[in-house]
């Protein structure tokens, strides 16, 4: 089982991740995953210590800390250095994209998508990765 | 009509989540919008806030283009891009650019009333909201760190700030702010706490631009973090006033002024040493944009078009779309959210498991003692004991639950006053009148489905109110009133019931003017109308068809409103009351139920069959003495304590016979909905019980006097009678009831 982290301060974006990826369509492709939501930076930074993730998903405009600074903590950090990170973000905030782009996100994904679409990016970042060592945290 | 949203069932849920959570941003939305224009009115602007509701909106874009909800999505595509420029300082904050957020507001409440195919799509209303908000959207312009690069800040810092707070930062430093640099270290499980107060103590001292976590240094429960703050404040105050066990405060040393910064020529003076040097030149008294001014001063004038005055050049296409969303099409617009989700205080629900567990300890009781009796191990009687205690202590658990329940259903009355609020400043502004709004006893709680029906109630009653009640500004300075109107809101919980007054200092209701126009409109014959009593002809004003205006204005005076508020209110087994001085003011009181789901009642027989009577209407019910029943203007009237109170035979007036046999002595059950009390007289008293109301259904709706059936536990059925509309129909004078019905009769 793979999991998943998804840093989303929208409740219905983070339910709608989790019914993209958790559904069996996408287990049939790419092996089950279970998705672990964290409502804020915060939230994520609690989480990120706990165990290994194959895949992170990051909004960017949060409260607080925000997806970049999220970004670059990640990439900082000893278990996540290489972590696939997606950033899920308006095509607005262009600038803000390339900043996260440039602090060692692997992909961005502009808002709105569909589920196809966001089940092809995830699943290509997520063949990257091997499974997990058993046994998961 | 939604059509994307993940798969099956999860699709299906995150949909609910999805409208019930952009209802609750809309709503938030409108509150910060009143609490700009607030801070407008007093020549503030609050930066936070402008933030705040642009990510609203950023995040109803992204929901609603995720959901498939295109209308909803272009709108706010729209309006982030207007947002932007505010919160970026390219546009300043004006009445004109909250006019058209406020339409946002209510448009985007009818969107989602859309979305759940409740009413038609406003597409044409949005598309003229969306020709207007196009004229404020300015070209976008490349960042740059500019003024920024002065100081002795870590180049990584500055790679993670987004656009905004960068724009802060810039924005601050332009204001001639000091930066410094605050480093503290949290525990992971505190976290929230410990940083909410901390930014409790940095707010009066300046803005917090951003939070960068350091990653040194962290282990697995705890997290130091960077904060980036501007703030005129001398760093000894900042360092006195920003406490805690692991805070640390440094200023941020700006560098050696560069002489020239190719692309961004600095506001600030090349070479002061200290912040506390600046020369603040944006530090001018009474405008209410530094962001706008910031502007100006920031960029260079090749790189980016001058911010233009744009309110001129808008005022055609503001007053286009005036007449959309608020226009002749306002009479439709209702208030309701399409929400059907309560918020609930966890406190509650544990309070719940708890009683949850402690009917299950009354259930392995059960079952123990079903096994003593299977076993002969019990004799009878010790066996009715238990049994007995067992169902003491099932029915108290039971009431626990049935009370939890109902406390969840609550939510306060604030959530209709929030948007009540919007609509007091929207009909203001349009009849150019200055009104102020009041609002007391907002937590008072009361049931989310009777908040839902309420909303639009009170929007006629305040329309209403701000049409023919408050005067115009010159008129109010002749009688000495002060210039600006006040409607005040007041609710509070009184016994069963919840009150709810509105009240303008307006100029009050004329009886006489109320009877001419009465009688000039057929509602009553002029015979008629020398027969009402004073509160009687006030009550005109509910009338269908009723206005004593002779032109009929968008708002208010075309005779709809007043009457449907009634009606709707009357659904919801309330009432209103009516009082009003001239030259004073007028009030309406309502007075409703605190919830409909479950009710206490009495239990009465008239002739053979069963009523329920909800107690919370009922004060007392006393022996019928026949001797005492005197007949006063056709009505049979009782003196009970000094008081005189009609009396009602709910067997003749329901058409009953009554039962052959011995003729027993009848009762009198007191009832009261408001100032109006009235005495049912039944044959007996059964007793009281909790009930569950179920609807009469769709043949039988129109029965008035009634507010549905109940099953009671020993499988009989009771009507449950409707006490506020049976009163009215009683004491109603009989002639206008007749028109009542007739123009009811008239219109379906």
């Amino acid at each position: 089982m793979r999991r998943v982290l998804v840093v989303e301060d929208s409740v219905s974006a983070r339910a709608f991740v989790r019914a993209v990826l958790e559904s069996p369509e996408f287990a049939a492709v790419n092996g089950p995953c279970e998705v672990v939501e964290a409502h804020s930076g915060f939230d994520a930074m609690r989480l990120l210590p706990r165990g290994p993730y194959s895949l992170i998903v990051t909004d960017i405009n949060m409260a607080d800390i925000n997806g970049l600074e999220l970004v670059r903590f990640i990439r900082k950090s000893e278990h996540h250095r290489t972590t696939p990170l997606l950033i899920i973000s308006t095509l607005r905030a262009e600038l803000d994209v390339e900043r996260g782009l440039a602090l060692g996100a692997d992909s961005y994904l502009p808002k709105p998508f569909t589920p196809e679409q966001l089940s092809e990016t995830c699943g290509r970042l997520l063949a990257q990765t091997a499974e997990p060592p058993p046994g998961g945290v | 009509m939604v059509e994307g949203g993940g798969r099956g069932d999860g699709g299906d849920k995150a949909r609910d989540e999805f409208l019930s959570e952009a209802q609750e941003l809309v709503d938030g939305l409108g509150r910060d919008l009143l609490h700009l224009d607030e801070g407008l009115k007093k020549g503030r602007l609050d930066a936070e806030l402008i933030n705040d509701v642009f990510r609203a909106v950023h995040t109803l874009k992204g929901l609603s283009g995720l959901f498939g909800a295109t209308r909803m999505a272009g709108l706010s595509h729209e309006l982030e891009d207007v947002l932007d420029d505010l919160r970026l300082g390219r546009i300043e904050l004006t009445s004109a650019v909250l006019d058209l957020l406020f339409q946002a507001v209510s448009l985007y409440g009818r969107i989602l009333a859309s979305e759940s195919g409740e009413t038609p799509d406003p597409a044409a209303e949005v598309e003229q909201l969306l020709v207007a908000l196009g004229q404020f959207s300015q070209r976008r312009a490349g960042g740059g760190v500019g003024v920024v690069s002065q100081y002795d800040l870590d180049p990584g810092l500055l790679g993670v700030l987004t656009e905004y707070e960068e724009h802060r930062l810039r924005t601050n430093i332009a204001q001639g702010q000091g930066l410094y640099r605050i480093r503290v270290r949290f525990s992971l499980s505190t976290i929230d706490s410990a940083l909410d107060d901390l930014k409790a103590k940095a707010r009066p001292h300046g803005e917090i631009i951003t939070y960068l976590p350091t990653g040194s240094g962290a282990d697995i429960d705890t997290i130091e973090l960077e904060i980036l703050m501007a703030s005129r404040a001398s760093v000894e105050l900042l360092r006195s006033s920003i406490t805690g066990p692991d805070v640390g405060i440094d200023e941020v040393r700006r560098r050696a002024a560069p002489s020239g910064i190719p692309d961004t020529p600095t506001p600030v003076p090349p070479d002061p040493p200290a912040h506390e040097s600046f020369a603040p030149p944006t530090r001018v008294g009474g405008s209410i944009s530094p962001l706008a001014r910031e502007t100006g001063s920031v960029r260079t004038p090749g790189q980016l078009p001058p911010a233009p005055r744009r309110t001129p050049s808008v005022a055609p296409s503001l007053a286009q779309s005036r007449q959309g969303p608020s226009g002749p099409m306002a009479q439709e617009l209702s208030l309701r959210s399409v929400s059907q989700t309560v918020r609930v205080d966890i406190r509650k629900l544990d309070r719940l498991m708890t009683v949850v567990g402690e009917l299950a300890i009354v259930k392995t009781a059960i079952a123990n003692l079903t096994e003593r009796v299977r076993n002969r191990a019990t004799d009878a009687r010790e066996l009715a004991i238990e049994l007995a205690r067992l169902n003491r202590t099932f029915d108290r658990h039971l009431a626990q639950m049935q009370s939890g329940i109902l406390e969840v259903r609550m939510v306060p009355l604030g959530q209709a006053f929030d948007k009540l609020a919007r609509v007091v400043r929207q009909i203001s502004r349009e009849h150019g009148k200055d009104v102020n709004l009041v609002v007391t006893g907002a937590e008072t709680e009361i049931d989310k489905l009777i908040v839902e029906e309420l909303s639009d109630p009170l929007m006629h009653m305040i329309r209403n109110a701000i049409d023919h009640g408050i005067e115009p500004r010159d008129d109010r300075l002749v009688v000495g009133k002060p210039p600006i109107g006040t409607i005040a809101l007041n609710a509070f919980q009184k016994g069963n019931h919840v009150v709810i007054e509105v009240e303008d200092d307006g100029r009050g209701m004329d009886p006489e003017a109320l009877l001419d126009a009465a009688v000039r409109r057929g509602v009553v014959t002029r015979e008629e109308a020398k027969e009402l009593r004073p509160h009687e002809v006030l009550a005109l004003v509910f009338m269908p068809g009723f206005t004593t205006k002779e032109v009929a204005t968008d708002l208010s005076g075309r005779g709809v409103g007043l009457d449907v508020a009634k009606t709707n209110i009357g659904k919801l087994g309330g009432i209103v009351d009516i009082t009003s001085d001239v030259g004073i003011g007028t009030k309406m009181t309502i007075t409703l139920p605190i919830t409909l789901a479950i009710i206490n009642v009495l239990l009465v027989e008239i002739g053979p069959r069963l009523f329920a009577v909800p107690l919370a209407s009922v004060e007392e019910a006393i022996a019928l003495d026949e001797s005492q029943v005197r007949t006063v203007e056709s009505r049979e009237v009782l003196t009970v304590r000094g008081a005189s109170l009609p009396i009602c035979r709910l067997a003749r007036l329901f058409g009953i016979p009554a039962r052959p046999g011995e003729r027993r002595r009848a009762f009198v059950v007191i009832a009261q909905v408001g100032n109006r009390r009235l005495g049912f007289v039944v044959d007996e008293l059964v007793g009281q019980q909790d009930i569950v109301i179920k609807p009469l259904g769709k043949s039988l709706k129109n029965v008035r006097g009634f507010a549905g059936a109940t099953e009671l536990g020993d499988q009989r059925v009771a009507l449950v009678i409707d006490v506020a509309s049976l009163i009215e129909e009683v004491l109603l004078p009989a002639e206008t009831r007749f028109l009542a019905s007739a123009a009811e009769a008239g219109r379906s």
